[in-house]
């Protein structure tokens, strides 16, 4: 019966502005809510506010610019296929660092908090709610203060700045964004799962690499995801831990008093087309998913 | 106060042409309904027969494709949900989660600016026995007691007409029997015009003083619940409501007073007044609580229709009564409720057996067993019992 | 999402009582990061802000000491970045709340019957992540230069003065701000939006309830846990950020924050203890005002 309601309801708001009988009295329509047309008209502008800055960056990676990338100057596409080639190659050399810091955080990150994760939802132990809360605060922590706090302890402790050392900031911020996301997958994991799969005689090493880990892979990936991103367009953290290393977001502000090449953009729109394919992709296939087992059910 | 200052008389509800359309479905089409102010209203269908459709429309929480709705003789049909003399126990409760029960209750009150709306929502709350968990939340309440906190959450608005979405229908079943008298009792006390929705026959038949049976998006039949139970207009109805053996055959003979139907070969008779058709083909019935069951057979007479020899192939008992299925050969399968009088059954499976019943007690359908097929919404686990049943049972004929 | 999805958790109370030695080898590693990553750089903060100038020393050499007096004195020359990082950090809240609202509410309920469009929708609302931070600050930059077809337009039509500019102006940060932190309004918004059970806004209006009094009685207290997250995700990093203030992106001399002084002190001037100083003074307002917030508005299960 509630399906029905919802399916009423659902249905209902549609039938309001299309199925009504043309042939019917004229739609004496009490007053036209306001959800009807300005909702949807205000998401298009808000959208369309969102994504300026993206066009913009966009088409000014086609732009046939000089030094700086801030007048139009015509179209070309030299800046795509040439991208390394300005500042004997400075913007590849920092994009290059950016993926290598990005991938090295986030394996660290991944697996360090996936454990804890693991622990926070399958073991009770004391201490449980301090442990909370040191997950919590980095999170509730302004970036600067993160960087800064680094930075200070390197330099007490007379660590020289570099690759490492931006490693170990990322991982740092990203152990918490990874624990809450690998978390909410376990939770809403049926723990008869695992205990039907001890039942079916598996050791807990068996259950765990043939049921738990298989159940959570979208949880870690989903979590390794954020990671990286989290990790790949930092600049505050990096800029206070990473010495003389250059990576994109670092060499983007560096650039930003003398102009930014369009090669800058060029790497830019190229992660941001890489990215939104592969969330379209994974969202499309979900939905469909969804419809499936919709009408299986 | 007492409980009957709170009647502030029901109002008549009226439903003119209604039309209902979705994209892709009409729920309801052409519903002419009235029910009048102070009487108790239920709609009975299974799900998806449009009666939940029709509740959200006199709530205003739809608006019809086409036709009027009149709540004591005004048109309602262009008001918002908020501007209704109507409120709703929904299925859900819907009871706010953020708020205390007071403030749940008293929260219509307030929207209309009535004086006094902490005393009334209190005084409610006492009608349902629950002023003492006020200051409670939703989640810390027992499903009955929410389902009584939205019960008083509506009824304490005074509306003219309330409406109550199968309140009933997450409770369990010692619940939900002291529930139904509860809102029972409310409603003679209260004095306003009930309207209720429900899939649940018994839960219409007790509680309501007059029962809309709907198939379809139509109103099949309506009238006091012994009225329905006694003679059902069509095959729906007839099946819907309780259990029914159904016969089809063609009029052979027609008295003044009774017609004979011709079942594959039986004689079997219905009294005039209790057919809704008096020739050619037709369908006729009896409930199974008014068939006998004799392991003889009966001697023949004009007060009894009799079919048999037969076989009985399934015996289940349940208490009070046992049912038994009996296979006629050429007629088909009989279900019999025989009351447990004297201990142990009266026939085993597999015993030779005859059936009769009364001739005062059949009935004759509006339309035919074969042109609706036996009511069935895939998604009932009781119709699935009864398709694997009939299935089983015709494998059991062919052998 | 982050904080509700901390929320959830925590009722996961039921969890079994048993080896213990297995919790300690998963939790061990992590937590031992974080307290030397995160937990020993806010002590040598501390210890780093009470530093005093080493003797005779060069540039950026300090002592351990328990000089609080740096604290008065970054207070004294830095009580306008404070009052403006707070300040600005609050506009852009308020905005993006503003903005970000309707935005989930129409993703989260009116989209529900269209599951691929919400699904898209939401990638919409995530692309700004997508694309580096700096770069589309920069692009509003040049997009609202003195000389981008905005401002002149605007100037044409006499809606602004032909010698006022729009970046370098605090409205040209709280703008900055407000954007670059809207995914992270809209995102929890639409999570608990998203679960908003229509039925009870409808049980709103048949309780005479007209949709604004819905709204500001079902469905606004409904959707707090989401005001509440929304709000401290944006709030939190707005006060902290130096991009959008410094002055090659949207800000100029008189717009910079708290983070921008904390930068130069660092990493230009060497003044660690001044710079430490005022990133514990941030980090304890922040930490106070969250507090006193998410008791204000009834959501503590949220931490």
């Amino acid at each position: 019966m509630s399906g029905e309601v919802q399916a009423a309801a659902v249905l209902g708001d549609l039938a309001g502005s299309e199925a009504r009988d043309p042939g019917s009295r004229p739609p004496r329509r009490r007053r036209i809510g306001l959800g009807d047309w300005l909702l949807p008209a205000y998401t298009i502008i808000a959208f369309v506010f969102l994504l300026i800055p993206i066009v913009y960056t966009f088409v000014f990676s086609f732009n046939d610019s000089l030094k700086s990338n801030i007048s139009w100057r015509g179209f070309t596409f030299d800046k795509w296929l040439n991208v390394c080639n300005v500042e004997g190659g400075a913007v590849c050399q920092a994009f290059g660092n950016s993926i290598v810091i990005g991938i090295a955080a986030t394996v660290i990150a991944t697996t360090l908090g996936t454990m804890i994760a693991l622990a926070l939802v399958r073991y009770r132990f004391r201490a449980r709610s301090a442990i909370s809360l040191l997950l919590f605060l980095p999170m509730a922590t302004p970036e600067v203060v993160l960087g800064a706090g680094l930075a200070a302890q390197f330099l007490a402790v007379g660590v020289p700045k570099d690759m490492t050392t931006i490693i170990l900031a990322h991982t740092m911020f990203c152990i918490s964004f990874v624990v809450v996301t690998v978390k909410a997958r376990i939770s809403s994991l049926d723990p008869a799962l695992e205990e039907a799969g001890r039942d079916l005689y598996g050791s807990p090493a068996q259950v765990f690499w043939r049921v738990t880990f298989p159940l959570l892979t979208p949880g870690i990936l989903a979590a390794a995801l954020l990671s990286f991103a989290l990790s790949f367009d930092d600049f505050i953290i990096t800029n206070f831990n990473s010495g003389s290393v250059s990576t994109f977001p670092k060499y983007v502000y560096i650039s930003a008093s003398r102009g930014i090449p369009a090669e800058a953009n060029v790497i830019a729109s190229a992660v941001f087309l890489f990215a939104l394919a592969l969330v379209v992709v994974a969202q499309v296939s979900r939905t469909a998913r969804a419809k499936r087992l919709a009408q299986l059910g | 106060m007492p409980a009957g200052a709170f009647a502030e008389r029901g109002a008549d509800l009226e439903l003119v042409g209604i039309q209902k359309r979705f994209p892709g479905f009409t729920a309801i089409d052409e519903l002419d309904l009235t029910i009048p102010a102070g009487s108790f209203f239920a709609l009975l269908g299974p799900s998806g027969c449009g009666k939940t459709t029709t509740l959200r429309l006199v709530a205003g929480l739809e608006e019809p494709t086409r036709g009027r709705i009149l709540i004591g003789g005004v048109d309602v049909t262009d008001t918002k949900a908020h501007e209704r003399p109507v409120n709703t126990v929904f299925q859900s409760y819907a009871l706010f989660p953020h708020m205390s029960i007071i403030e749940n209750v008293s929260f219509g009150l307030k929207r209309r600016r009535i004086a006094d709306a902490a005393g009334r929502a209190h005084e409610a709350l006492r009608l349902v026995e629950l002023d003492h968990l006020a200051q409670r939340r939703p989640q810390q309440l027992s499903g009955g007691q929410q389902q009584r906190v939205a019960l008083a959450r509506a009824i304490v608005n005074r509306p003219a007409l309330l409406l109550l979405d199968e309140p009933l229908g997450a409770l369990d079943l010692k619940l939900r029997r002291q529930m139904q008298l509860e809102l029972k009792t409310i409603q003679e006390e209260v004095g306003l015009t009930f309207l209720h929705v429900t899939h649940d026959q018994e839960e219409a038949m007790t509680m309501a003083d007059t029962v809309a049976v709907m198939n379809k998006g139509a109103i099949e039949q309506m009238g006091p619940p012994a009225e329905l139970y006694e003679s059902p207009r069509t095959v729906f109805v007839a099946n819907f409501l309780g259990q029914s053996n159904l016969f089809s055959g063609d009029v052979v003979d027609s008295t003044g007073t009774a017609i004979t139907v011709d079942a594959a070969g039986a004689r079997l008779v219905v009294p005039t007044a209790r057919a809704r058709r008096h020739q050619g083909s037709v369908t006729i019935g009896v409930r199974p609580e008014k068939v006998a069951l004799h392991r003889e057979a009966p001697v023949e007479s004009a007060e009894r229709n009799v079919l048999g020899p037969g076989h009985v192939i399934d015996v289940s008992f349940s208490g009070v009564s046992t049912q038994y299925l009996v296979t006629v050969p050429g007629v088909g399968t009989l279900t019999v409720f025989a009351q447990n009088i004297g201990s142990g059954p009266v026939a085993a499976e597999g015993a030779e057996v005859w059936v009769s019943w009364d001739v005062a007690h059949g009935f004759g359908l509006d339309d035919d067993a074969d042109s609706a097929p036996r009511f069935a919404a895939d998604d009932d686990t009781e119709s699935i019992a009864v398709h694997r049943r009939e299935a089983l049972v015709a494998e059991l004929e062919e052998h | 999402m982050a904080f509700a999805a901390f929320a959830t958790a925590e009722a996961q109370t039921q969890a079994p009582k048993r080896k213990s030695r297995i919790a300690l080898f998963l939790l061990l590693p992590g937590i031992a990061y974080l307290v030397l990553f995160f937990l020993a750089p806010l002590i040598s903060l501390l210890l780093t802000s009470l530093q005093a100038p080493r003797e005779f020393g060069d540039i950026g050499q300090f002592d351990y000491a328990f000089n609080w007096q740096n604290y008065t004195a970054v207070v004294e020359s830095y009580l306008p970045h404070i009052l403006r990082s707070f300040g600005y950090a609050l506009a852009a809240t308020l905005l993006a709340l503003v903005i970000s609202y309707p935005l989930a509410y129409f993703i989260g309920v009116k989209a529900r019957r269209w599951p691929m469009l919400q699904g898209l929708m939401l990638v919409l609302v995530i692309a700004p992540f997508f694309i580096s931070f700096l770069l589309r600050t920069l692009a509003w930059k040049q997009l609202l230069s003195d000389e981008s077809f905005v401002i002149t337009s605007l100037k044409a039509l006499s809606l602004m003065a032909p010698d006022a500019h729009f970046t370098g102006t605090p409205f040209a940060v709280i703008f900055g701000l407000t954007y670059n932190f809207i995914p992270f309004m809209t995102l929890p918004l639409y999570t608990t939006l998203e679960r908003l059970d229509t039925r009870y806004l409808e049980a709103g209006s048949d309780l005479y309830a007209s949709p604004f009094t819905v709204f500001r009685k079902v469905t606004i207290p409904l959707s707090m846990p989401g005001i509440v997250a929304g709000t401290l995700l944006t709030f939190i990093p707005a006060a902290g950020d130096y991009i959008n203030a410094s002055r090659d992106f949207l800000g100029g001399t008189e717009t910079q924050m708290m983070g921008n002084v904390i930068e130069a002190n660092f990493l230009v001037l060497l003044n660690y203890p001044a710079a430490a100083a005022l990133s514990i003074i941030l980090m304890a307002v922040i930490l106070v005002l969250v507090g006193v917030y998410v008791k204000r508005s009834g959501t503590e299960e949220l931490l």
